[in-house]
């Protein structure tokens, strides 16, 4: 009886009882569990680190917050071993400059995959496909010795140039642009007289602007949270946030109270990004994201 | 598919007709222009990774066969050396098993949760947006800092865990000592990071279902429980390969979690912790013998790639002759 009741409240065609009916509560139960479980952790954090050092060791300590945490907050970037403003600026600079930078390269390498011909395309893209299957750690060794040859290490430069374009990125623009960007378009404006770069600037970028925005986000969430390379390759005078991280564990083992506000201080500019662009990631990775 | 009509190609140049003036400088520049910009647009991509994949994996093959000397930054060849040490080494089996044992814990439960999580949110709820979202609220922190909140929660003494468990009269469980709770510790960092994200992604395929297959079933006298395991599974399953990969490929590399879990970083007393990738690093930055590091590397390498053609064999008998649902990766289609 339902489907004859209501036809009109779902666009999709074939509608049916089964997809319009409204869940139980047994849904919405399961869902509220798994989110307060993601959740709950950075409560958590946040009553130890909005209290002193001896709360995680309290009994009956309170599930209502103290009133600690600017002061620990403060604490830790007053802190020189942390290095917290110089760690902050060149997280925000390494990750925006691999994102940007990756984001124009993969959509410059995926117009061409996607829209160009030119002999061994085939080739190069099966090539392109292949190095996304070779891990990070393979090359670790050797890289940190070229790295040294030049005299990088220690410098966010370092962390920086392997990070400049990602196979993942370009593959994902040629998948994008293959299928979003009609041909005849790109040969209106070369018949218009428009030079191959010129081409890409004005029909090419545009048509991808969508896809190139969530390869932006996560190319940016990605490089934010990265840290094996950058703590073999950078010291703790020049630190980015996980780095940094790492040297306040060793710094205040005792201390929860402080880690954990250092913690919860990265980890703001990440949960300010997700407030304003978490829809965008979702689809993203609805659209047929990989893990990056 | 050029070739099959090659007569249609047969009036543009090979030579101008007679009469008309050889090409101008700047039609010469325009058909370069058509033929190198290809090739300009993607070696950004060709370069860096020379420079940052390419060489690194032949050096690195290079380097596993030499003693390193770190001062001269030269080697002298050792043949196979480094490698049977590696092979040798009890440490690195341990780690062997122990990147293993924290594969599984951290991949089994994650997609049974992942798929039950992604078929709740494929139910006809409100607030879609606030609940996709809230799922994937974890996959933004820095594992670093997910390891840091975590290991904390999980510590032996006043940890919350361990008080939770006292409250119930469960005696407290020694998180930082024994090995297979300190996998379970550092396996429930992955999960809470990654399941929500891969829940997404199986929502993706679970969308893509004809909603008419379900009432089809529905009709059939099929209730909700055999619905999800006849129609939404079958239908799901190349999505689900492809998770299953891409945490495969993931979870053998897995280093910050265990490098955070205490505040040594080697992979506990007794290596009960320590992964593959921690075993190299300290190799590496540890002890200074880059040699064994690169033969570690390699060693992780093969692991990787047998993993992937297994994997591949099995989604091949998994897909073969099925007309499911589009997998999360099509092939590229060129003209």
């Amino acid at each position: 009886m339902t489907a004859i009741a209501n036809p009109l409240k779902r666009k999709k065609a074939g509608a049916s009882a089964v997809a319009t009916m409204r869940p139980g509560w047994f849904v919405y139960a399961s869902l509220a569990v798994f989110l307060i479980a993601s959740v709950f952790p950075f409560y958590w954090s946040f009553l130890i680190a909005s209290g002193d050092r001896y709360t995680i060791n309290d009994p009956n300590m309170s599930w209502w917050p103290g009133g600690n945490f600017l002061a620990n907050a403060a604490t830790v970037i007053d802190n020189p071993a942390v290095n917290f403003w110089k760690a902050l600026s060149n997280s925000i600079i390494v990750s925006t400059t691999m994102a940007v930078s990756t984001v124009v390269l993969s959509t410059l390498a995926g117009y061409a995959f996607a829209k160009l011909r030119f002999k061994g395309s085939n080739a190069l893209l099966i090539g392109v496909v292949a190095t996304m299957a070779v891990p990070v750690q393979l090359g670790v060794v050797p890289l940190y010795i070229l790295m040294q040859k030049f005299g990088w290490t220690g410098s966010i430069g370092a962390v920086i140039i392997p990070g400049l374009v990602t196979a993942f990125g370009v593959f994902w623009m040629t998948q994008y642009i293959s299928q979003s960007l009609p041909t005849e378009l790109i040969e209106a404006a070369r018949v218009d007289g428009c030079s191959m770069i010129r081409t890409f600037w004005h029909v090419g970028l545009p048509a991808a602007r969508p896809a190139a925005a969530m390869l932006f986000l996560f190319t940016f969430v990605t490089s934010w949270n990265n840290f094996m390379w950058p703590y073999i390759v950078l010291d703790s005078t020049n630190p980015t946030l996980p780095v940094s991280l790492s040297i306040l564990q060793a710094n205040y083992f005792v201390d929860y109270s402080l880690v954990l506000a250092g913690v919860l201080l990265a980890t703001v500019p990440l949960l300010l990004l997700f407030m304003f662009a978490g829809r965008q990631l979702v689809s993203g990775i609805m659209a047929g994201a990989v893990k990056g | 598919m050029t070739t099959t009509q090659p007569q249609t190609e047969a009036p543009t140049p090979p030579e101008p007709p007679r009469g008309r003036a050889p090409l101008t400088w700047r039609q010469r520049l325009g058909r370069w222009d058509v033929k190198l910009s290809p090739y300009l647009y993607i070696s950004p991509f060709w370069i860096v990774f020379a420079l940052v994949g390419l060489f690194p994996i032949v050096y690195t093959a290079v380097i596993s066969f030499q003693d390193w000397d770190l001062v001269r930054n030269t080697g002298t060849f050792t043949g196979f050396d480094n490698f049977a040490f590696v092979l040798q080494d009890r440490e690195f089996w341990l780690s062997l098993r122990n990147t293993f044992s924290i594969f599984l814990l951290s991949s089994v439960p994650q997609i049974i949760v992942a798929t039950f999580i992604a078929a709740m949110l494929d139910k006809n709820i409100r607030a879609k947006t606030f609940w996709r979202m809230g799922v994937l609220l974890p996959y933004v922190v820095a594992p670093v800092a997910v390891a840091l909140i975590f290991s904390n929660m999980f510590g032996d003494k006043y940890g919350l865990i361990n008080s939770l468990l006292n409250d119930i009269g469960i005696d407290s469980i020694r998180w930082h000592v024994d090995v297979i709770p300190s996998h379970v510790a550092i396996a429930t960092m992955v999960n809470f990071r990654w399941t929500g994200y891969n829940a997404l992604i199986l929502l993706a395929a679970m969308q893509a279902i004809p909603r008419d297959l379900y009432e089809a079933a529905a009709i059939d006298g099929a209730g909700t429980m055999r619905r999800f395991f006849s129609v939404t599974l079958p239908q799901i399953r190349p999505t689900m390969i492809f998770v299953i990969i891409t945490s495969t490929i993931g979870g053998l590399q897995i280093f910050d979690e265990p490098r955070m879990y205490d505040t040594n970083g080697r992979g506990g007393s007794n290596h009960q912790w320590e992964t593959i990738t921690l075993y190299l690093y300290n190799m590496g930055w540890g002890e200074f013998n880059f040699g064994r590091a690169a033969a570690v590397a390699w060693i992780l390498f093969l692991i990787i790639v047998a993993f992937g053609l297994l994997n591949f064999a099995i989604t091949r008998r998994f897909i073969a002759g099925e007309t499911a649902a589009q997998p999360k990766k099509p092939k590229q289609v060129t003209k």
